[in-house]
C-alpha cells in the first residue's frame, strides 16, 4: 500500500498539501502518485509569482510513461519552486512528502484548504478508486 | 549481442562500387558555402554493407514475422498486391508538375478513393492532402477554427476531449490556439454526459472524440453528445484512429461528426508503426466543405482536374507538396478496389470477432477485463493489477515476457486512466491457433511470475538487447555516434 502520512490535507487529483506556520503551502503529488507515473523524466515547474486558480494546471509531471498536468489544490501566488527537480526529477519518485517537494504558494483564501480531504478520507478514496 | 554501428565497420581507403561518389559536377556554387572537410560517411565494402543491413532486418519484430496486437495502432496484414499495385511503371514515373492530361490514371484513382472514402464515413467531402494522422487532426480542428472566424464567432477558446483521448488530440486543439478541457470517462467506459454537459458553452468551439473509444467500446451516448454540443454551437471531430472497427458498419457521418481525419496507412494498409509515411484524409460534412486543404481532385464530364484556390477561396490552404504520400494513397486506392464493400464489412465483423474471442479467452483464464460488461470493439482492455499487487509483476514485466514467446507486446499504460493496463489489439487478420497461443503465452506468463518473479522481471532474454533503460533513454536524448566517442 502507498503512503499517506497523517498530518497532510489531499487533493482527488493525489496531490498533498502541507500548511506551513507562516500561512504559506507546500504542494506535492503523492506516493499514490508517483508510484502510478513511474519513474519521473522531466518536472516543468511555473515562474515564482505565477497565480494560478483552485483547478488550474500549474506544471506538468513527465514519467517514461506519460505526461500529466498537475493540478492547483486551491488558488494562490507561486512563491518558490523545488529547483532541485531540474536536474534530479527522480526526487518526485524517492521522497515523495520531502525532498520531492514541488512548489509553495500563498493560498488566497484559505478556505478553500478546507475542502482538501484528510490523511484518513484519501486512503478511503484510494480505496474506492 | 548487439551489432556494431555501420561507422564502426568503416575503414578508411574501403570503398563499395555501387556507392562509390561521382565526380563532382555541382562547380557553380559559391565557395562561401562549399565544406571545408568531407562528411563523415562510412568507408564500407559493398558486402559488408549488405550483411550489415541484411543483419538488421533480420532482427525485426514485425507483422510479417510475428502476431503484433499492439492496440490503437491496428498492425494488420499489409497485402503485397497493394505494394505491387501502387508501383505500376506509370505511377512510379509520373511527375507531380506534369499537366492534368498526362495523369488522368493516378487522378481517377484518387478521385475515386475521394469517393470510397465519402461512401464508408458519410461525409459530404474529402480531402487526401495531410501526411499523416496527426496533420489530419490539425487539419481538422483548423477547419473548425475558420468555420467559427467565417461567422465570426471568434469568442470559442476552448476544445472539450475525454480523458481517454490519444494525447494528439489536446496536442492538436493547442497547436490551433485552443485550450482543452478534460471531460471523464464513467464506470462503464462510455463519456460522462452529465460532465460534458457541465462543460459546454458558449466558449466550445468543438470535441474531439474517437468512438469506438481507446477503451475499446463503441459510445453509445453518441447522439446525444452530439445534440449537446452542437446545441452549444461547437463541432464535433471525429478521431478515426479507431475507424477498423466499424468499416461498413456505421458512419461517423451518421452519428453527427463534421469533420473526421483518417489514418488510411492503418485502416487501408500500408506498412506503418516506424514512424512514416502515413496519410491523414479528412472527410467533412456540409458546415465545413468550403474549409478543405488543397489540392482535391475533381471531375468535369469524363476529364479529372485539380481544384485549388479557384474553387476553395476559403480553404485552409496547403499541408503537402502536390498530393500527400501518394504511394500511401494508391495503396489504400488498391486495398479498398479489392475488399470491395462487402469485404471492408468482413474486415470489421472478424476485427471484432477475434478481440471479443480474444477477451474471452483471457478472461476465461482469469485475467480481469477493465470493462467486463462491454462487449469490445475491435480491441480490449485487460488490467493486471491484481498479478502486480499479489505476485509482484506488472504490465511491463509481462509485456516483456511475451517478446519471448514469439509476441509482440500489446499496448502498455495506454489509456492512462486504467492501471496497469495492456490494450490488445488482434485485427482481422489471426487465424485462431494464434489467438489461442496468445493466451497460452498469457498463462505461461502468469504461472512463471508465481514460482519465479524475478524471471519474469528479468525479460526478455531472446531478443538483440535486454530490458531497456527507459528513463535514460528520455533523459539523455545524444543518440548521434561521434569518431572516438565511447559508445
Amino acid at each position: 500500500m502507498s503512503n499517506v502520512p497523517a498530518d497532510l490535507k489531499y487533493s482527488s487529483d493525489h496531490e498533498w498539501v502541507r500548511v506551513e506556520d507562516d500561512g504559506s503551502a507546500v504542494v506535492g503529488i503523492t506516493d499514490h502518485a508517483q508510484g502510478a507515473l513511474g519513474d519521473l523524466v522531466f518536472v516543468e515547474a511555473p515562474e515564482p509569482g505565477s497565480v494560478f486558480a483552485s483547478g488550474e494546471a500549474f506544471g506538468v509531471v513527465e514519467s517514461v510513461k506519460a505526461a500529466s498536468d498537475m493540478l492547483c489544490p486551491f488558488g494562490g501566488e507561486v512563491l518558490g519552486v523545488n529547483s532541485a527537480l531540474d536536474d534530479t526529477p527522480e526526487l518526485v519518485n524517492t521522497d515523495p512528502y520531502g525532498d520531492g517537494w514541488l512548489i509553495r504558494m500563498q493560498p488566497a483564501d484559505t478556505t478553500e484548504l478546507d475542502g482538501l480531504m484528510d490523511a484518513a478520507a484519501y486512503e478511503q478514496f484510494l480505496e474506492e478508486a | 549481442m548487439s551489432d556494431k554501428l555501420i561507422f564502426e565497420h568503416s575503414r578508411s581507403g574501403r570503398r563499395a562500387s555501387a556507392q562509390a561518389p561521382l565526380a563532382a559536377t555541382a562547380n557553380d556554387l559559391p565557395e562561401k558555402f562549399l565544406r571545408r572537410s568531407p562528411p563523415l560517411l562510412p568507408e564500407v565494402s559493398e558486402l559488408q554493407t549488405v550483411r550489415h543491413y541484411t543483419r538488421l532486418s533480420q532482427k525485426n519484430f514485425s507483422i510479417d514475422t510475428h502476431f503484433y496486437p499492439l492496440g490503437s495502432c491496428t498492425m494488420k496484414y499489409n497485402p503485397r498486391a497493394c505494394n505491387q499495385l501502387a508501383m505500376l511503371p506509370g505511377f512510379l514515373a509520373r511527375h507531380p508538375l506534369g499537366p492534368e492530361s498526362h495523369g488522368q490514371g493516378f487522378m481517377s484513382c484518387m478521385y475515386e478513393l475521394q469517393e470510397m472514402l465519402k461512401a464508408v464515413t458519410g461525409m459530404k467531402e474529402v480531402s487526401l492532402t495531410p501526411m499523416a494522422g496527426a496533420q489530419g487532426e490539425f487539419a481538422g480542428v483548423a477547419m473548425i477554427r475558420a468555420y467559427h472566424r467565417s461567422r465570426n464567432d471568434n469568442d470559442r477558446n476552448e476544445i472539450l476531449v475525454p480523458d481517454a483521448a490519444h494525447g494528439t488530440n489536446p496536442a492538436t486543439a493547442t497547436m490551433c490556439g485552443y485550450s482543452t478541457r478534460e471531460i471523464p470517462t464513467g464506470k462503464n467506459g462510455d463519456v460522462d454526459i452529465e460532465a460534458l454537459k457541465a462543460a459546454v458553452g458558449p466558449q466550445t468551439a468543438g470535441i474531439m472524440l474517437t468512438n469506438p473509444s481507446t477503451v475499446g467500446v463503441f459510445d453509445r451516448s453518441i447522439q446525444e453528445m452530439s445534440r449537446i454540443v452542437h446545441s452549444a454551437g461547437g463541432l464535433l471531430y471525429y478521431d478515426g484512429a479507431n475507424l477498423n472497427a466499424i468499416l461498413g458498419k456505421v458512419a461517423p457521418g451518421d452519428m453527427g461528426f463534421d469533420v473526421i481525419h483518417m489514418n488510411l496507412h492503418k485502416t487501408f494498409s500500408t506498412p506503418h508503426g516506424g514512424g512514416g509515411p502515413g496519410s491523414g484524409a479528412v472527410g467533412v460534412g456540409d458546415r465545413l466543405k468550403e474549409f478543405l486543404p488543397l489540392p482535391v481532385v475533381g471531375k468535369d464530364g469524363d476529364r479529372y482536374r485539380w481544384l485549388t484556390e479557384a474553387d476553395f477561396p476559403q480553404s485552409i490552404g496547403r499541408l503537402s507538396a502536390f498530393m500527400g504520400n501518394a504511394g500511401v494513397l494508391l495503396r489504400a486506392y488498391v486495398y479498398m478496389r479489392l475488399l470491395g464493400r462487402k469485404g471492408m464489412e468482413r474486415v470489421s465483423e472478424n476485427a471484432a470477432l477475434g478481440a471479443n474471442y480474444l477477451m474471452k479467452k483471457l478472461q476465461d483464464a482469469g485475467f480481469e477485463l477493465a470493462y467486463p460488461e462491454r462487449r469490445a470493439s475491435h480491441e480490449f482492455i485487460v488490467t493486471l493489477k491484481k498479478e502486480k499487487s499479489e505476485l509482484g509483476v506488472t504490465a511491463m514485466d509481462f509485456a516483456k515476457c511475451l517478446l519471448d514467446h514469439g509476441y509482440h507486446a500489446p499496448t502498455t499504460y495506454f489509456p492512462l486512466l486504467v492501471p496497469e493496463c495492456l490494450l490488445i489489439e488482434p485485427t482481422e487478420c489471426e487465424a485462431k491457433e494464434d489467438l489461442d497461443g496468445f493466451v497460452a503465452a498469457m498463462i505461461a506468463i502468469r504461472e512463471q511470475a508465481k514460482t519465479d518473479p524475478e524471471k519474469v522481471k528479468g525479460a526478455p532474454y531472446t531478443m538483440p538487447v535486454r530490458r531497456l533503460d527507459d528513463v535514460r533513454a528520455a533523459r539523455q536524448l545524444d543518440l548521434r555516434w561521434q569518431p572516438g566517442a565511447e559508445n
